[in-house]
């Protein structure tokens, strides 16, 4: 028991101490920016949802749950100020025009003939060890610009669910969307962004 | 028989909602002739990984040694 509490004052305080390393706070705090302006789409805002985020964690160093990593305790409240900063702006912005033009503009004859199967040069084609490839920043820069190359309305609802994890049913009834909907346009993100990623990334590498 | 747009739209759907029985045997029949849908399928997974990974630390080394002191933890 004596044990186990002096190893979790020893946990604390290295998260204590990273809390207070400015080169560490610093690099976290650019991370935090980057996933808040992509998601927010508002520079100020996500400025302020990270500022907020980061006083928050300061100030509760000491009562925070050991057990998780610092970083994915940090993204957990960043996370609830851009849901909250979104609901906020939901308000103003309504769900309608998430929707508009959503019909339309996809055009799923670029990759399926007309009875419903891939086009020969479009089938997708087997990733080879795709999780090696976290490792590496150009893929997280392609991984963002196929993420920008979205139209607007699916790459937030891709990131909501996604990245900051809210479930159907809560951004169904924030953006007053149904929840086919919803999955009709997860479906065409996912299917842009694995394209866009096989193109750009999967199969490119493999030639190089 | 489903063709492949039904069957990546019930692909990307079982990562939202859980597929009926019929729905699995489906998509079953289909992947196993359909390399394309077989990859796809895998990809809906590899997709949501990357995300989580995005979000929660791509710094590789770092993160991974908070991870498992964090299990250190829950061992005690």
């Amino acid at each position: 028991m004596k044990a186990e509490q002096a190893q979790n004052d020893k946990t604390e305080d290295s998260h204590t101490i990273k809390l207070a390393d400015p080169v560490y706070i610093n690099e976290l705090r650019v991370l935090m920016l980057k996933f808040a302006t992509l998601q927010l789409n508002d520079e100020a805002l996500a400025e302020d949802a990270v500022q907020e985020a980061l006083m928050g964690a300061l100030k509760n160093a000491a009562s925070f749950n050991r057990r998780s990593a610092l970083k994915t305790w940090v993204f957990a409240i960043l996370k609830n100020k851009i849901a909250d900063a979104l609901r906020k702006r939901q308000r103003i912005v309504e769900g309608s025009s998430l929707l508009k033009n959503c019909e339309d503009e996809d055009n799923l004859a670029e990759l399926f003939n007309n009875k419903g199967f891939w086009h020969v040069d479009e089938r997708p084609a087997a990733w080879s060890q795709p999780m090696e490839s976290v490792k590496s920043d150009h893929f997280w820069r392609v991984f963002e610009t196929c993420l920008s190359a979205l139209p607007e309305n699916q790459s937030r609802l891709f990131m909501m669910r996604e990245f900051i994890e809210l479930d159907s049913t809560e951004i169904c009834e924030n953006l007053n969307i149904t929840t086919s909907n919803l999955h009709v346009l997860l479906y065409r993100a996912r299917l842009r962004l694995r394209e866009c990623l096989e193109n750009h990334w999967f199969i490119e590498g493999e030639k190089s | 028989m489903m063709n492949c747009q039904q069957v990546t739209r019930l692909l990307s759907d079982a990562q939202e909602r859980e597929l009926s029985l019929k729905e699995r045997t489906a998509l079953k029949v289909h992947t196993m002739m359909c390399s394309g849908c077989r990859n796809f399928g895998q990809q809906m997974g590899t997709l949501r990984e990357i995300a989580r990974k995005y979000v929660n630390g791509t710094t590789g080394d770092n993160s991974d040694q908070l991870t498992a002191n964090s299990d250190d933890d829950r061992r005690d």
